[in-house]
């Protein structure tokens, strides 16, 4: 909408009282959605909602929203980053195949060698990206191949297998409580400590700011550089631990582990409600949108579509929720644009 | 006096003494001669004045942007700060927010030297710059919006929200204005923005708060608003900065003011015994012959016939003609759907009744390229970001327009477009480094001079032009003028414009149509119009408006 509308209404008039109430909708709607998806789902296919399934899908769903929580603080400050799908696969073999190189080397640091891959990796996004003024778009381009490069490089032809990997690490996707993995349950306390922090510290509602109008926030001294850098190194870090979790899920990891997640990742972010210009969206949505794609993927499944229109079904999706935002936006200004005399004082 | 305290914008303290000698917050009301002197004794109380800034100088490259830049507030004053285009003072503004630091020079705030490397330590000294383009955040609330950075927190850094709302709430209502703290800041008029950016200064109980270009996206009534509100402040003793284009603003609201020129100062003087030639020849360095419309222009057949036109919710009924050798200016409040209008008769917009013609040809609705087809040129208020390529060399954006001139054989010849675009500058007197740089490189009256060089190179019938000087100065705004005048005397273009600026409306309209919510309520002759009539139309009220100066102001861009 113009501002010569809005020049006339009240302010605090209840237009804008619309406007939030659609933009909260926009985050709850994609719920609502899910909700709809799965009930007809499961009326043409009553098996959908059997405990293997469920747990299937939010197995998936899990590494998806954990890496878009990352892309989200990225996402938010109009940037992005799609070497995930690449830090995940390093992160995944590097981490995995110590345990055949290291006998009876603690789980733990496992992870925390997965998720310093994912740092280091972070941190060379970031720092260009911040720092030397590169858009991280391009600049996580080159990362994208680079690490992936390097993966191929190291694995050479080989693979790590399940059976070189500990039961207890094997087992971390498999133990559930009544058929909710606890892997999900940790990340999705993850996800919610990290849309809080996101929405309640400044640190968080800087990366807003900073998408919103980069310009007005260097005017207003938020340290752009410093907290565009710290979202790329969180957002490696995640994709680090994410690759973690996607080798004990999977057990055999090769130089393809991950290969085409940041495109999926963004997707999930972009549905999810996060504007791909930055400025708005939250985590939790994004995770949503991650476990709607999951969702969608193995409705398709269960209904009997050839997986092979998976790609396809996403990318309606996508476009479906852009048009969807552009269509309420255009309505809202049009509806507004109505009311403008009405509300002459 | 509790005015020389350094935070003399604290919400608590009451207007003081000064504020007796007038009405309480009525400020536009004429000058205030007795006020200057009433200032200067508050100066006794105090450590000095406010801020100094003494033989400031910065270069940005090769340019000069500052070379002597120097000023002095005074607490409990309102100082004008006047120039031209590239006169140095945004730069300085900028050097006063910590955005640059100066190459040289010296700066004292509440008498003690500073350096303000960065926008916290222009905060920390309790200096506000409200920014010229506004800097708000659409997708944050506006408490957010008046405390990011710094706000409020409670237990585990965590940010306090409730505390947030409730002290902007406070502010908000010092300033005696509705303005949900809660509300994202998208959608917000210009005019809230601003109101935003002030209570933001309160918030930071700043002392000194610099305005620059509050007003020139206001609407009448809302620089009414905005005067009422720094009248209050500086009676508060809050020294203001309000740099302006507007003169009769700073007359309106200021007691002493700084004219620059070329980066260097030129004199700081009371208002009072001042009058507006003064400043504009320390302005430009010379006198400026503002020659009238001579009206003397042959008028000829209908161009423009607008019928009935309509579009829900934003204009309604508009009918009017222009004729060839006519320049016929729209007058009217911010919102009154000026521009709309405009936007529909080139088609940007669609329309929901009524017709548009060209030279008898009905446009089709929402369809620039027919308007484009018939004859039509088309000058957007905002040039930046409508009316040009910035980063397109000036050459190719004079060409753009005349794309089907330069055509051999399918292909747009470089050498053709080059030539196209020398004549053109040439014909516009544009002042440019090279045709093959940036239109980003030029001023802003010269980026306004290559906007209408490209519809000149169609020979249109008919010039719609939003704008035609806004943040243009003094100097090109009159050439600006002139050759609008000579394109519908000697060439016969029918051209429509729309103007915020009184003088300029009367100066160049042959007709003034004045709209007022979305209609046409009052059409004056170039011998009938004054600015006492325009703002009562416009206002929809009597004579008792006629103190106003600039009718009303323009809509902005969308935030």
């Amino acid at each position: 909408m113009s501002s010569q509308d809005a020049a006339l209404v009240p302010a605090g008039g209840s237009p804008q009282r619309l406007v939030d109430m659609v933009f909260r909708l926009r985050e709850y709607g994609i719920i609502v959605v899910l909700i709809i998806f799965i009930a007809v789902t499961t009326s043409i296919q009553p098996r959908f909602l059997g405990e293997q399934n469920i747990k299937f899908v939010l197995l998936n769903a899990t590494i998806y929203a954990l890496l878009a929580l990352g892309e989200t603080m990225v996402v938010v400050s109009r940037q992005m980053d799609l070497s995930v799908g690449s830090v995940l696969g390093l992160s995944a073999y590097v981490s995995s195949n110590l345990f055949g190189q290291v006998h009876g080397i603690p789980i733990p640091v496992v992870f925390l060698v997965g998720i310093g891959i994912g740092f280091v990796c972070g941190v060379v996004n970031g720092a260009i990206t911040a720092f030397a003024r590169v858009p991280g778009l391009v600049v996580t381009l080159a990362t994208l191949y680079i690490i992936r490069g390097v993966d191929i490089s190291i694995i050479g032809g080989g693979e790590v297998v399940a059976s070189s990997l500990p039961a207890h690490f094997s087992a971390i996707g498999s133990d559930s409580v009544v058929g909710v993995p606890y892997v999900t349950i940790c990340v999705a306390i993850v996800i919610a400590i990290g849309t809080y922090s996101l929405r309640s510290f400044r640190a968080g509602r800087e990366l807003y700011a900073i998408g919103s109008n980069p310009e007005a926030a260097r005017l207003v001294g938020i340290p752009i550089a410093r907290r565009v850098f710290s979202a790329y190194v969180i957002s490696g870090a995640i994709a680090g631990l994410a690759g973690v979790i996607w080798a004990s899920f999977y057990g055999t990891v090769d130089s393809t582990a991950g290969t085409g997640y940041e495109l999926t990742v963004v997707t999930a972010v972009v549905v999810g409600g996060v504007a791909i210009f930055g400025g708005s969206g939250s985590a939790a949505g994004a995770a949503f949108g991650a476990l709607l794609l999951s969702t969608i993927a193995t409705a398709l499944y269960a209904l009997g579509v050839s997986p092979f229109w998976d790609p396809a079904f996403d990318g309606l999706l996508l476009v479906l929720a852009i048009t969807l935002d552009r269509g309420i936006a255009l309505r809202l200004a049009a509806v507004m644009r109505k009311r403008t005399f009405r509300h002459e004082p | 006096m509790t005015v020389a305290s350094p935070t003399p914008g604290d919400p608590t303290s009451s207007p003081h003494g000064s504020a007796d000698q007038e009405e309480e917050g009525s400020s536009i009301d004429g000058a205030q001669p007795a006020v200057v002197d009433d200032v200067l004794g508050l100066g006794e109380g105090a450590s000095g004045p406010a801020l100094v800034l003494e033989h400031t100088t910065k270069s940005f490259g090769a340019v000069h942007a500052l070379v002597d830049g120097s000023i002095e507030l005074h607490w409990g004053e309102t100082h004008g700060l006047v120039g031209e285009n590239g006169a140095g003072k945004s730069t300085l503004v900028k050097i006063l927010a910590g955005v640059h630091l100066p190459d040289s020079g010296r700066l004292v705030v509440n008498g003690r030297e500073v350096r303000l490397d960065g926008p916290a330590a222009s905060r920390a000294v309790g200096i506000a710059v409200i920014h010229q383009e506004a800097s708000v955040f659409p997708d944050l609330s506006v408490a957010e919006n008046v405390f990011i950075g710094r706000e409020p927190l409670r237990s585990g850094r965590r940010i306090d929200f409730k505390t947030m709302n409730e002290e902007i709430a406070v502010v908000v209502d010092r300033l005696g204005v509705r303005l949900d703290p809660r509300r994202i800041a998208k959608g917000l008029s210009v005019a809230d923005q601003q109101i935003m950016e002030i209570a933001k200064a309160l918030s930071l109980k700043a002392s000194i708060i610099v305005m620059d270009e509050p007003t020139a996206a206001l609407s009448a009534h809302e620089v009414d608003r905005l005067f009422e509100i720094v009248e209050l402040l500086r009676c508060e003793g809050t020294a203001v900065l309000f740099i302006s284009h507007r003169l009769q603003e700073v007359f309106d609201v200021c007691q002493r003011v700084t004219v620059m020129r070329d980066g260097r100062h030129v004199f700081t003087k009371p208002l009072a015994g001042l009058v507006a030639d003064d400043l504009v020849q320390a302005m430009v360095g010379r006198e400026v012959v503002d020659r009238a419309a001579g009206g003397s222009q042959q008028i000829g057949d209908v161009v423009l016939a607008v019928d009935h036109l309509s579009r829900e919710g934003v204009f309604t009924d508009v009918s009017f003609t222009v004729r060839s050798g006519e320049i016929v200016v729209l007058a009217g409040l911010v919102g009154s759907g000026r521009s709309e209008v405009a936007r529909a008769i080139f088609g940007i917009d669609r329309r929901d009744a009524g017709s548009v013609s060209i030279n008898g040809r009905r446009l089709r609705s929402g369809s620039p390229i027919d308007a484009i087809a018939a004859g039509v040129g088309f000058v957007p208020e905002d040039r930046r970001q409508q009316g040009l390529v910035m980063a397109m060399a000036i050459d190719r954006n004079i060409a753009l327009a005349s794309h089907d001139h330069l055509k051999r054989k399918g292909l747009i010849w470089g050498a053709l477009e080059r030539d196209f675009a020398a004549d053109w500058a040439s014909r516009l007197r544009l002042k440019y480094g090279k045709l093959s740089g940036n239109a980003s490189t030029l001023s802003g009256g010269n980026q306004q001079k290559l906007v209408l060089a490209k519809w000149l190179g169609r020979n249109p019938s008919l010039l719609v032009i939003d704008e035609p000087t806004r943040g243009i100065d003094v100097a090109t705004k009159a050439e600006v003028h002139r050759l609008l005048e000579r394109l519908a005397a000697e060439e016969g273009v029918a051209i429509l414009m729309i103007s915020s600026e009184l003088p300029e409306v009367l100066r160049m309209g042959n007709r003034t149509l004045v709209m007022r919510e979305g209609q046409l309520v009052a059409e004056f002759s170039h011998s009938e119009v004054s600015e006492e009539r325009i703002v009562a139309a416009a206002t929809g009220q009597h004579q008792d408006a006629g103190s106003l100066v600039t009718t009303d102001a323009v809509g902005p861009g969308a935030a």
